[in-house]
């Protein structure tokens, strides 16, 4: 399964025997796993200073589940509705939040991609916040995958750019520029992870496992866009703020220790509907579309406008193009 | 079955000693305390409490374990002309240069959990049960080339010493096809961690094809260094003999190498300095700084001068002849080298970040801990494996189940000429 081109549903018959072995394995473990819980259960059962509530022993229960669970590419549909379920009733039991987690998958014939124009961004980071607050970034390390760089007139070069400009934008003399995962054909990101956490779509995105990231950063030196992010303490979401509308591979709680990134609003996008980024801008400055669909707008863009994309040398192929009016 | 004696021999050898040793060992048990503690503290509130942040993502640890790599893979290398060129008087710094392989692995391999932010998931990495993303991912090959050298080099000592603690004469066909084994995986342990760095792209610094050879002459210069800091320690400690000839031909490789490492490193200034394009711009950081950021400067500068004084003096014959300077020298070779590869290969491969943004580094209280206590560790295991195997080598320990008999060492010293001080032959009971 190593060689070839990783993709979200594994297709070929060697695939699925694999696949057969693989869940075989996984039964065995969760057997003898589950049967050390059970026994560690046992033994807190009789102890008389035991004060566990049910449902904070139904919460261990599910964390045993999850943490034996395997990689979310290799799992069959029951088992991916499995996990749902509990991590729906883990958010339920620890934080008071009735999520809903999707597991759709791509749509066949949809391959997102993504224009910026650089002639209408003002700065505003209107999508910078609209981001935060759909994708339930941690607020306490204020976390942001989308970087909006501010340049001088006639200077398109990142080393001189500004991304953490303080003032009132848009500045006398300057043009803006965002940032965010491209989203690339071939993610140098992906290939570099040992577990395979990390992988492409058939549409395109590039998601992460966060319960198979077992967190070494390998990702984070190899993306050329610095476009992810580590989660470098426990991730803090206010509970009224927490987005419910939520997808497995996108903006479900994360966890420390672990990697995370710009999805494309995975549980937006495959839904048909606009990123939050995109319908955020008050400028009109971001165009989103299906590459594949030839009268989307962003197909447009890429016939008509001159369009450019970032460090074409490295042949990452991002999605993710730039044009001016 | 001698292999209880040998357990509780190897036990005895290493819990007994002088006030000194134990006063020594005490230390390293309380910075490896330390360190646990400070550990825990990183498992409780997450890899936050380091000072390592989304632009700089590895830092102290990462930096450590690809010194530590070439440190494994140099003292195996030594091997080379001990068994392949029969050399006799490398014969006895072999054991002790796999002492000091496991040692340094031990210190590589606890580096990259301590790195890791989700340690409890590292069964992932297992194949069969978990995925490993084998052949594409570096990191793979990394772990697993690693391993096996690990279980290469604690194979061979563990059987030498376990045939003579047994009164039998290790079978050379049945070590030597490893000893080359481990040769070559030794350079291999050391190309794939440079590969692992040089094969981003999206990092121009480390995106260079010098970058696996100056890993090997770095590596070919503080390993024979620290061999000839350890061997020197025995020499005054202990009865081991080791001939001023094992001395001379390890500070000669020292100096050669070091001479290589110099010339690979004016090469890259070169390179990086003399048309400054894009691809240059982190080694300006580390040289020069930017705009007022300029934490690695002094570091990669000592380190610099530090190496360059050490190399020339070690070209001088007389100083490098001199015991005294020559430890001195390797002394000052091994530190240079450990800040010139770690501080700075590592870290400035992240500053500025792909993007151009300048954010700097500097570790925490807690990670200078935890790198502390990791080193305590080493130095620990590293101790032990030498007593263990000292008392073995020297025939003062043996099985009691056979008769008397002691065999006779591997290669046996083919003069003691030129030794100044006096000479103490291998003691046979
Ligand atoms: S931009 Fe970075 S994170 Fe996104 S797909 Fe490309 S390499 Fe991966
Ligand atoms: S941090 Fe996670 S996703 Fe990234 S390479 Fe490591 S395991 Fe893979």
């Amino acid at each position: 399964m190593s060689a070839e081109k990783v993709t979200g549903t594994p297709a070929t018959a060697e695939d699925n025997t694999r696949l057969g072995q693989r869940v075989d394995r996984r039964r065995a473990l969760q057997i003898l796993i589950g049967g050390i819980a059970a026994g560690t259960q046992a033994a807190t059962a009789c102890s008389p200073v035991s004060a566990m509530t049910d449902e904070e022993r139904e919460v261990k229960q599910l964390a045993w589940r999850e943490y034996i669970k395997g990689n979310y590419r290799f799992m069959t549909e029951a088992e991916r509705a499995e996990t749902i379920a509990r991590l729906e009733r883990v958010a339920e039991l620890k934080r008071g939040v009735d999520v809903t987690i999707q597991s759709t998958g791509a749509q066949p014939g949809v391959e997102f991609g993504y224009a910026f124009n650089i002639s209408k961004c003002k700065g505003f980071r209107s999508c910078v916040e609209a981001c935060i607050n759909e994708n339930n970034l941690d607020r306490n390390a204020a976390t942001q995958y989308i970087r909006i760089f501010e340049m001088d007139d006639g200077v398109v070069d990142l080393d001189e750019a500004d991304a953490s400009f303080q003032h009132e934008a848009p500045a006398e003399g300057h043009f803006y520029m965002g940032t965010q995962c491209f989203q690339c054909a071939d993610p140098p990101c992906v290939k570099v992870c040992p577990v395979g956490a990390t992988w492409q779509e058939p549409d395109g995105i590039t998601v992460v496992d966060y319960d198979w990231c077992i967190g070494c950063r390998y990702c984070m030196a190899a993306c050329p866009y610095w476009a992810r992010r580590f989660n470098w303490s426990e991730p803090e979401v206010p509970v009224a703020e927490v987005n419910t509308n939520q997808h497995y591979l996108g903006n479900r709680a994360r966890k420390a220790g672990v990697v995370e990134k710009c999805t494309f609003c995975i549980h937006r996008t495959r839904q048909g509907r606009l990123p939050a980024c995109a319908e955020a801008c008050p400028t009109g400055a971001r165009v989103f579309g299906n590459l594949l669909d030839p009268n989307s707008e962003i197909r447009w863009v890429l016939a008509n406008k001159k369009v450019f994309r970032l460090k074409e040398d490295l042949k990452t192929e991002p999605r993710f193009w730039y044009f001016t009016d | 079955m001698h292999l209880k004696p040998f357990a509780l021999s190897a036990l005895h050898s290493a819990t007994t000693g002088g006030r000194r040793y134990h006063m020594y060992m005490g230390t390293l048990t309380l910075i490896m305390l330390i360190g646990a503690y400070a550990y825990s503290l990183q498992l409780r509130y997450g890899l936050a409490v380091t000072g390592m942040n989304d632009h700089v993502s590895w830092g102290l640890y990462i930096s450590n374990f690809t010194f530590l790599v070439g440190l494994a893979a140099a003292a195996m290398m030594l091997v080379l002309p001990a068994y392949v060129l029969k050399d006799v008087d490398f014969s006895r710094a072999v054991l002790m240069a796999e002492a000091v392989a496991v040692a340094a692995l031990v210190m590589c391999l606890s580096f990259v959990v301590v790195d890791i932010g989700n340690p409890i998931a590292a069964w992932h990495l297992i194949p069969g049960i978990g995925y490993l993303n084998w052949p594409r991912s570096l990191l793979a090959w990394d772990i697993l080339v690693l391993n096996g050298y690990l279980a290469i080099n604690l194979a061979i000592p563990f059987y030498i010493l376990y045939s003579r603690f047994s009164g039998r004469q290790p079978d050379k066909r049945k070590y030597i096809p490893w000893m080359y084994i481990a040769v070559m995986w030794a350079v291999s342990i050391h190309l794939v961690t440079a590969f692992l760095l040089a094969g981003l792209p999206a990092r121009p610094f480390w995106n260079t094809a010098l970058l696996g050879p100056r890993f090997l002459a770095s590596a070919f210069t503080a390993g024979p260094a620290f061999v000839i800091l350890l061997l020197s320690l025995i020499r005054k400690e202990t009865k081991y003999e080791i001939s001023d000839g094992a001395f001379s031909k390890l500070a000669l490789i020292t100096t050669a190498a070091a001479q290589v490492n110099l010339v690979m490193l004016i090469s890259e200034l070169f390179y990086k300095f003399y048309s400054p394009t894009h691809h240059g711009i982190n080694a300006r950081y580390l040289f020069f700084g930017i705009e007022g950021h300029n934490a690695l400067v002094p570091w990669i500068w000592s380190a610099i001068a530090v190496n360059a004084i050490a190399t020339i003096a070690l070209m001088i014959h007389p100083i490098r002849r001199n015991p005294r300077w020559l430890v001195i020298a390797s002394a000052a070779l091994f530190i240079g080298i450990w800040v010139e590869k770690g501080i700075g290969l590592v870290v400035p491969g992240f500053i500025p970040s792909p993007l151009g943004e300048i954010v700097e580094y500097t570790p925490s209280l807690v990670e200078i801990a935890v790198t502390a206590g990791v080193w305590a560790l080493g130095l620990f295991v590293l101790t032990i494996l030498v007593r263990v195997a000292l008392p073995i080598e020297l025939g003062e320990s043996r099985s009691p189940y056979i008769d008397g008999a002691t065999s006779a060492p591997l290669v046996r010293p083919r003069s003691t000429r030129g030794l100044t001080r006096d000479v103490r032959p291998v003691r046979t009971r």
